[in-house]
This record gives structure tokens, C-alpha cells and sequence, in this order.
């Protein structure tokens, strides 16, 4: 399934500061066709600066980003909507519109990217809606009117409702009980696999992570510090991200602690 | 500190507020030349269009109506007031038509939107850019300048004509109530008066300024609310520049647009 050889993304050299505080600092990372990567790191350290920089939402300093081979750092407005196409991105706050119904949030880029009529889209999104485990009860409520973790289904739906080749997940299982943060897991896989998708995903959940991911990568002071299957990362002979995985207050990596 | 050291402090403030004063109009006159061109470009988004049509003109009629009675009644009841001690009561339907015409109507509909609308603009575009709404529209291949700020723009340079023109008929309405029924004029020749003293250019001239002024309100609700940074406090602060903004460039343009018209 997942094949690592032709990168769905290649990211070389990204470098990304503000003002004086450089934040990405020569990241280089691929994202194999199929292949779910996760990001990890603490808090402050770059992992949302980096999913941003991807998805067009923030202009990185230096470096490069492919997407299927074709550069998307400097590329025009339409062609960089166009790239956005392939995209699908659960956000950690899951970002739903709450001027519109569920279906509406779930078939936004349905109707307003690809010009699907309204009836048609409907019934993608209620079988998307279908897909993450939630009724047409549902489907005309505002997404006010949902709990933390319906809202982050909605936001799953509404990330694959475009059926994109490349999902984006910040922080997906962060705020959520540890019951709800699994099936979050449990549906992240199985739709990222219905779909076929790649999947680049940051997180500083290690459960998730171990459960979601092909790949951990370790971002550590705006570089890759360790990149390796998911089994090998007890194994990685890198005290940083041992003291990461497991949670410890000391070692090499000290997190600024004001009194 | 020696009065070389406050004399420098001093211009030091001055220099920063001009530069910041600068930075602003720039990044302004940028965001509504790329506002404009997603007026012209597709896709063209007539759902949300609609509702801001809806939303900036019918729910704004109530608002607008009330203020342009009462300002047209308490007009006539003032005018009387001052006419009376020259024997010139005849001139008040003259008063009341080209004041609301020209200058009240635009004016106070353009000053009331902008309290209404444009406060409710920033604030809507301000908490979906701190809720990364803003963002989740981009990563679904949906510009938000065109999905969010093309349409209030057109709905707004729109609508605000449409608006004035009501209130244009209300508020010579409110001036014949106190005329006729508080201050006992003649109906017909109250009306006679209007439409005698009525030009076209008088309409136009505040269609245009409403026009104008419906660019201003959705304009500055839209970059105040896309601008906004910092949680529900930069959204406090957005809406309320909105409205100030809103309001003194409606009271400028509305001095450069009646040089425009009639200064002769």
C-alpha cells in the first residue's frame, strides 16, 4: 500500500522564523504515496508551523515543498488552489463553519470547490457523515449544537467528503477522553485507508501516534532529529526522543518553565 | 530630561504614529484592490451573495426607517421652530426634502449600517479567523476574499442605495405628519412644496453617496474581522474599529462628495 519510493511530499531545506525566533531551520521530510507520518514534538517547537507551511497558509523563508513532484513554495494563487485540491485537513480545533448545517460543513468542497449540486452533495455528505459513525439525525443540526468529539467526526467527514489523496491532521485526538481519542484513531485509519490517502499528521499524543502512524518523525529545534518505522522508535538510540516518548521531565530536551 | 531629549522623544511619537498611520492605509488600499478583482473574477458565490443582500438590506430596514421619521419630524418641528420668527413656515417642505435627500438620509442610513453591519462583519470574519475558519475555507480551495469578502462588498454598494431611497421616502413622510398634524400646513400644498422644491440631482447625488458609503461599512468590516489577531479581544477591538472607521471616513466622504456635486 504505502510506497515511500516516489514521495507524495518531499520537503528539503524549509526554513520558516518570526522575527528572531527561527522556528524551522533546514527541515527536510518525506511523505510516501499511502503512507500515514506522524510528526511528533513538544509543545512550541514548529509541528503546526510546518503542517501550515504545506498547506499554503503561512509563505516559509527558504527551502522547497513538492507535492507530486511539482513545486509548491511560490506558486500562483490558482495553481496553488488547484494543488489544495488533493488536500484534506482535520484542524485541532476542528474549524467547522457555524453559519452552516453539519451537511453543509461536510459538503463545503464539494459545493463551493467542485460546483456539486446541492442535492447530489448532500447525499455524499450524509454518507460521508455514515462513514465516521453519525446518523442523518444529525446532519441538519449547527455544529454549535455537537459535542467536542461529534464536532471532530464532522471535521473527519468534512476532510474526506472530497475523496483528497493527501490528509492533514493537527493534533486530531488532543481534548478528547481517552475512549473518544480512539475511535478518532480507529476512524483516521480506516478512512485514510477507504480513501487511499496519504496522511501527514502531527501530534504530541504518543498512543496516537503509535496507533495511526506508518512513520514518526521527531521535530526537535526546527530539524528532523529521528525519522523510522513505528516499531523501531523504542529503539532509537536518541535520548531526546526517548525522553519524549516516555514523558519525562528530565534529560536533554528542558522546556522553558517561567515561575 | 533635557528639553533636546523631550523635543526628540516627541518627534520620535509623531514619526512612529505616521509610519504606523502609513503601513495601515497601504495594507487597506491592498486588501480592496484585491477585493475588487474577486468582484469581477469566478467563481461567483450568488448563495452567499443572497444572503448578505438579505442580510445588509431587508434587516436593516427597520433601523434605517425609524431613524429617518424621527428625522424627518423633529427637521420640520425645528424648522418651523426657526422660520416662524421670519414668517418663511413655507419653507419648510423645502428644508425637509433637500436636507434629507442630500446629506440626512445617506448620512444617518450609512452611520446606522455601519453600527449594524459592519460591526457584525468583523466581528463574524474576526472569530472565523481565530477559530482557523478562515484557514479550513483555504484548505478547501476556497478563497476567502472571494467567498466572504466579494460578496458583502457588491451586496453593500448595492443595498445601500436601495436603503437611502426608502429613507428618503420615509423621512419627507415624517416631515408632512408634523407638518400637516402638529403644525395644521395644508396637505396638498405641502406637497406641492416637495415635489416643487424635489430635484433630480438632489436623489442622485445621495444615491451615490450611499453607494460610496456601503463600500466603506463592508470594507472596513471585512479587513477589520480578516486583520483581527488575538482571541476574543482582537475581536472586541475589531469590531469596534469597524464602526469608528466606518463612521469617520462615512463623515469625510461625505464633505468630499458634496464638494464633488456642489460646489460652484
Amino acid at each position: 500500500m504505502k510506497d515511500t519510493a516516489s514521495p507524495k511530499i518531499c520537503i528539503r531545506g524549509l526554513c520558516k522564523a518570526f522575527g528572531s525566533k527561527r522556528v524551522l531551520d533546514g527541515l527536510d521530510l518525506d511523505v510516501g504515496t499511502g503512507e500515514s507520518l506522524v510528526v511528533i514534538g513538544g509543545s512550541g517547537t514548529g509541528k503546526s508551523v510546518l503542517l501550515k507551511c504545506v498547506l499554503g497558509l503561512l509563505r516559509a523563508d527558504a527551502g522547497s515543498i513538492t507535492v507530486d513532484g511539482e513545486e509548491v513554495l511560490g506558486a500562483t494563487v490558482d495553481r496553488r488552489e488547484a494543488i489544495n485540491r488533493k488536500f484534506g485537513m482535520l484542524f485541532q480545533g476542528s474549524a467547522l463553519f457555524d453559519s452552516l448545517t453539519v451537511w453543509e460543513n461536510v459538503a463545503f468542497g464539494l459545493l463551493a470547490g467542485k460546483g456539486m449540486e446541492r442535492k447530489r452533495a448532500r447525499q455524499a455528505a450524509l454518507d460521508k457523515l455514515a462513514q465516521v459513525g453519525l446518523g442523518p439525525d444529525v446532519a441538519m443540526l449547527s455544529p454549535s449544537e455537537l459535542s467536542g468529539g461529534m464536532q471532530k467526526r464532522v471535521a473527519l467527514a468534512r476532510a474526506i467528503a472530497a475523496d483528497p489523496e493527501i490528509i492533514f491532521f493537527d493534533e486530531p485526538t488532543t481534548g478528547l477522553d481517552p475512549i473518544m481519542a480512539d475511535v478518532i484513531n480507529n476512524l483516521i485509519i480506516q478512512t485514510t485507508r477507504e480513501v487511499g490517502a496519504s496522511a501527514l499528521s502531527i501530534t504530541h499524543d504518543m498512543s496516537s501516534a503509535r496507533k495511526i502512524a506508518h512513520r514518526i518523525a521527531m521535530l526537535y529545534q526546527g530539524k528532523i532529529i529521528w525519522a523510522g518505522p513505528v516499531g523501531e522508535i523504542d529503539n532509537s538510540q536518541d535520548d531526546r526522543v526517548d525522553q519524549f516518548i516516555h514523558g519525562r521531565a528530565e534529560g536533554p530536551i528542558h522546556m522553558a518553565v517561567r515561575a | 530630561m533635557s528639553a533636546a531629549a523631550t523635543a526628540m522623544r516627541a518627534l520620535q511619537l509623531v514619526g512612529s504614529f505616521v509610519l504606523t498611520a502609513l503601513e495601515t492605509t497601504g495594507r487597506l488600499v491592498l486588501f480592496a484592490g484585491a477585493a475588487i478583482s474577486h468582484c469581477f473574477r469566478p467563481p461567483f458565490y450568488w448563495r452567499s451573495f443572497g444572503r448578505q443582500l438579505i442580510d445588509i438590506g431587508y434587516y436593516s430596514l427597520p433601523v434605517v426607517g425609524l431613524t429617518a421619521i424621527f428625522t424627518g419630524m423633529v427637521l420640520a418641528l425645528q424648522s418651523y421652530t426657526g422660520f416662524a420668527r421670519f414668517s418663511a413656515e413655507s419653507a419648510i417642505a423645502t428644508v425637509v426634502v433637500v436636507s434629507i435627500t442630500r446629506e440626512l438620509g445617506p448620512v444617518l442610513a450609512g452611520l446606522m449600517v455601519a453600527g449594524r453591519i459592519g460591526a457584525a462583519m468583523a466581528a463574524e470574519i474576526g472569530t472565523m479567523r481565530v477559530t482557523e475558519q478562515l484557514d479550513a475555507l483555504t484548505t478547501l480551495a476556497t478563497n476567502p476574499m472571494k467567498y466572504l469578502v466579494a460578496p458583502r462588498l457588491v451586496a453593500g454598494v448595492l443595498m445601500l442605495p436601495l436603503l437611502v431611497l426608502i429613507a428618503d421616502v420615509i423621512g419627507v413622510f415624517g416631515g408632512y405628519l408634523v407638518a400637516v398634524y402638529k403644525l395644521g400646513f395644508n396637505p396638498a400644498t405641502y406637497l406641492q412644496n416637495t415635489f416643487d422644491a424635489l430635484k433630480m440631482e438632489d436623489v442622485v447625488s445621495g444615491l451615490v453617496k450611499a453607494g460610496a458609503f456601503g463600500f466603506i461599512i463592508t470594507l472596513m468590516g471585512c479587513y477589520n474581522g480578516y486583520t483581527s489577531r488575538g482571541g476574543a479581544q482582537g475581536v472586541g477591538a475589531a469590531t469596534t474599529n469597524a464602526v469608528v472607521s466606518a463612521s469617520i471616513l462615512i463623515l469625510s466622504f461625505d464633505y468630499i462628495l458634496t464638494e464633488l456635486f456642489f460646489a460652484r
